[in-house]
């Protein structure tokens, strides 16, 4: 048994010299994982399920429904929020490099282009306006899909599409609202390279909804 | 020494620290943490006894009269509900809290404040889920809650309202806690503490803390959709409008499964803590325990429909999970085949602890043999809702996980309040526990290969169960004596128990090495690890000649901060330059972490509030069924709000002092 003084006080070095708070978010995600899963296989269970309509993309005309119905799924509309969602992670990822260069100054680059790629501000705040876009549409989408009389009550269909869309829109809540948090931080006393952590967890959470996203896009929009 | 004189007792590692309600109110230090689970859980214990004892005694004759079938319905629920999520649970997060970072080597987990959190959310959530008891709603369909019967259809009182919320106010708090210790175990290992040499309770616990992970979401998402069909209106499990009736049961064990290896792997590590010590032999086979370990979770995602062979999925369904259950055998009986060579030629010390760790190995081998008979799926329709089943768990939940649990208890009791519980009661309360536990449990195999059915508040007479019956009531009477015992045991150990001082038993590991209760910081100086028993190489270097070591010569360890080398630890075996640092006897002064520079986080009331206002948010809900939405839509906001506004006050607020 040896021991040995390696640091008396303050804070041991940790054991992968990685901050507590990166390994926390990577065991929060893959938590979050099993709760999508658990979400999305429902929703592909009950695919097909519904007795009456709405459907996602099943025509339905008399006499098997009451009222003609035609598929509900916008997926052109629904493409366009996917695109501006994607885009969102490519704002995460020019804040975060703004954040871990800060003290650099024109590292990336002379000129007005630049001075624009060097903002932590800009683009945390696009990202979390191509967020509350995102949100929009799903908000646009929702309501759409009330006045064509589909609720989460009227069927399988509804109640496993409405909780699963909704379950991954109240995460890009939370997520705006971090970003926002971490906006108003940033204009409050400037974010610098030892703040990078902060935007580094918020970023890998907000790929993992997007990533999550481009599933649900593809198994719920797409794959009929 | 003059400081050892004025204080006769204990030598208070505390007498500079904070104490009263406040302190407590307020803690995030994880010693106190984990008492407070220790505390807790065994107050539900009793109360969770207490509700098994009221069907014992409703059973102990033909056509009891003591209680209704609705409030039998509600006994049986709690008595499940309470013992997995209440207690067993907690008791295995006290055991979590207290060693994981004393065995480990560091000073605290990694998010202090959070693991306040998560004790404050299981305190409010069991004390919700029993308020149900008040006003004669509690939960009444069985600890599984199987659909349709919990819809609103077959169910419209509050009954599964307070259940279905409970749980998932529970699964806020197992979950915060599994982050926790994943980062903790994996962040904070002292130098030179790898994997393979970390002690084996820690090895479970992290394995645990993954189940923790991976399961509580899928039943988190069951629960979502019960609660949206039950209060929203929705379609998940109505089957008028075409839904799986085994949606609920599919989800319920994926999560249910894994479940019954929370339950189980921490007091396997426990005893294979406590069955080298009192052997006075190293762990046999070490790394087949870890990997064993790490099978059995593996493998517990993989088996859960055994628990529904009866609903008809087909022979190749049945085939699959019941070739996957009998796996598990496998390494399950490698790890009972280790304790027994542990024990084999050692120098066997039979304290209450070791009584009650050999009962572990005893009891849950015989619910595991009863276990792979109901793997098959021929046999497992005839046993399947009968007594043969309730005898079978409770082999391995009471005889496995709670003697297990017991024997931390004895073990690590010291190390809680720094003094040793009755060995002379802990013997009554260990005899006691094991004839009446087998007096219980044993008959019901009988009754239940009768055909006596589960979940039944009533039988006739004249069916030949009434003697079997009469034997599980006693032996529950008996029980119920054992546990007072412990009680009494626990309360009077507290202040007139013998002082345990650093190492009372002898034992391998890191947390014996400093003072019992431990001060606040943990160790003065991080230690550095040479083998899997620092505290035995030291003492009694012969134990541990075939251990894996860190060699002489040999550079130790390098210690890398970020990808920078800030330096390395080589050392030989033996008695470092560094060990004088060390608190050499308990009856030295222990200094505080302000005089030893060490900054320790600072109390704070706000991870209790946080918890407060997520559970006065749940709770809200109840009011939809009472006719109020708006009044519980309010109630979800203002709540909501307040729990967000604290939280962004506990976030923003430094851990520590700057220094």
């Amino acid at each position: 048994m040896a021991t040995t003084a390696v640091v008396g006080h303050g804070h041991p070095p940790t054991t992968t010299g990685l901050d507590h708070r990166k390994i926390a978010i990577w065991a929060f995600i893959g938590s979050e994982c099993m709760l999508f899963t658990s979400l999305i296989s429902t929703y592909l269970v009950y695919k097909g399920r519904s007795v009456s309509g709405p459907f996602p993309h099943e025509v339905c005309n008399p006499p098997q429904c009451a009222t003609a119905l035609k598929p509900i799924l916008n997926i052109p509309v629904t493409s366009v929020s996917t695109f501006v969602l994607l885009m969102s992670s490519l704002a995460m990822v020019l804040a975060l490099a703004a954040v871990e260069n800060k003290d650099k100054p024109g590292w990336a680059g002379t000129g007005a282009w630049g001075r624009a790629l060097a903002s932590s501000r800009l683009w945390l705040a696009v990202t979390a306006i191509l967020g509350a876009t995102f949100l929009g549409f799903q908000a646009y989408e929702f309501t759409s899909f009330v006045h064509e009389g589909l609720t989460i009550r009227t069927n399988l269909f509804g109640s496993s599409f409405f909780t699963l869309t909704g379950f991954h829109g109240a995460h890009v809540t939370v997520g705006v609202l971090w970003l926002l948090t971490l906006l108003a931080i940033d204009v409050k006393r400037g974010l610098g390279p030892k703040d990078a952590l902060l935007v580094d967890i918020s970023a890998l959470y907000w790929h993992f909804v997007d990533v999550v996203w481009i599933a649900i896009f593809t198994l719920v929009y797409l794959i009929r | 020494m003059a400081t050892a004189a004025a204080a006769p007792a204990l030598p208070r590692a505390h007498e500079y620290e904070a104490s009263g309600l406040w302190s407590w109110l307020t803690t995030v230090d994880h010693k106190r943490i984990g008492a407070l689970y220790l505390y807790t859980s065994l107050t539900w214990f009793a109360i969770g006894g207490f509700e098994a004892l009221m069907i014992r005694a409703q059973l102990q004759g033909p056509n009891g009269r003591l209680v209704s079938a609705e409030t039998y319905n509600q006994l049986f629920t709690m008595h499940g509900t309470t013992m997995v999520f209440l207690v067993i649970m907690p008791l295995s997060a006290a055991f979590f809290n207290l060693l994981i970072p004393l065995q480990i080597g560091a000073r605290d987990v990694a998010f202090p404040r959070l693991n306040a959190f998560s004790y404050w959310v299981y305190l409010f959530g069991s004390i919700f889920m029993n308020v149900s008891w008040l006003i004669r709603q509690a939960p009444d369909a069985g600890w599984f809650g199987y659909t349709p019967l919990t819809t609103l259809t077959f169910s419209q009182n509050l009954n599964i309202d307070f259940w279905m919320l409970g749980l998932q106010i529970l699964g806020v708090s197992s979950l915060a806690a599994a982050f926790n210790f994943i980062t903790t175990i994996i962040n904070m290992r002292a130098p030179g503490m790898h994997f393979m040499r970390m002690p084996i309770f820690t090895w479970m616990a992290f394995i645990v803390q993954f189940l923790l992970v991976l399961a509580f979401p899928v039943i988190t998402i069951a629960l979502v959709f019960l609660q949206f069909d039950r209060f929203f209106g929705t379609t998940f499990y109505l089957t008028t409008a075409g839904a799986d009736p085994l949606l609920w049961q599919h989800l319920f064990w994926i999560f249910g499964h894994p479940e019954v290896y929370i339950l189980i792997l921490p007091a396997f590590g426990l005893v294979s803590e406590v069955l080298p010590t009192f052997s006075r032999k190293p762990l046999f086979g070490y790394p087949v325990m870890v990997y064993s370990g790490m099978l059995i979770a593996f493998l517990g995602f993989g088996v859960w429909a055994h628990h529904m062979f009866a609903v008809g999925m087909g022979p190749i369904a049945d085939t699959l999970f019941a070739v996957t259950t009998m796996l598990i055998g496998i390494p399950t009986g490698v790890k009972i085949f280790n304790w027994i060579f542990t024990m084999w030629g050692g120098d066997l010390r039979f304290t209450t602890a070791m009584k009650f760790g050999i009962a572990l190995v005893a009891l849950f081998t015989i619910g595991g043999i009863s276990g792979v008979m109901h793997a098959s799926p021929p046999a497992d329709l005839q046993q399947t809702d009968t007594y043969f089943i309730v005898a079978h768990f409770h082999y391995v939940l009471f005889g496995g996980s709670m003697m297990g649990l017991f024997a931390g208890t004895y073990y690590y009791y010291p190390k809680f309040t720094g003094r040793l519980l009755s060995e002379k009661l802990g013997t009554w309360h260990f005899w006691l526990a094991f004839i009446g536990m087998n007096l219980t449990f044993m008959p019901m195999h009988w009754s239940g290969l009768m055909g006596m059915p589960r979940r039944t508040w009533v039988y006739d007479a004249g069916q030949g169960l009434e003697i079997y019956n009469l034997m599980s009531s006693i032996g529950a009477y008996i029980q119920a004596v054992s546990v007072i015992i412990f009680a009494y045991n626990m309360v009077s150990s507290r202040k007139r128990g013998a002082i345990a001082g650093n190492d009372p038993w002898g034992a391998p590991t890191l947390e014996w090495m400093i003072p019992s209760p431990p001060p606040d910081y943990n160790f003065a100086v991080i230690p550095t690890v040479t083998s899997r028993y620092p505290l035995w190489d030291r003492k009694s270097p012969q134990l541990t000649r075939d251990v894996p070591h860190t060699r002489e010569g040999e550079r130790a360890i390098d210690v890398d901060v970020g990808g920078k080398h800030v330096g390395h630890v080589s050392h030989a075996i033996g008695n470092p330059p560094g060990a004088s640092a060390m608190p050499a006897a308990s009856s030295e002064r222990i200094k505080s972490a302000r005089e030893l520079g060490i900054a320790m986080p600072n109390p704070t009331i706000k991870p209790l509030f946080v918890a407060l206002f997520m559970t006065l948010m749940f709770a809200s809900l109840l009011l939809i069924h009472k006719g109020k939405t708006p009044l519980a839509i309010t109630g979800v906001i203002t709540f909501a709000l307040a729990m967000t506004l604290m939280l962004y006050s506990w976030l923003l607020t430094p851990l520590e002092d700057e220094h």
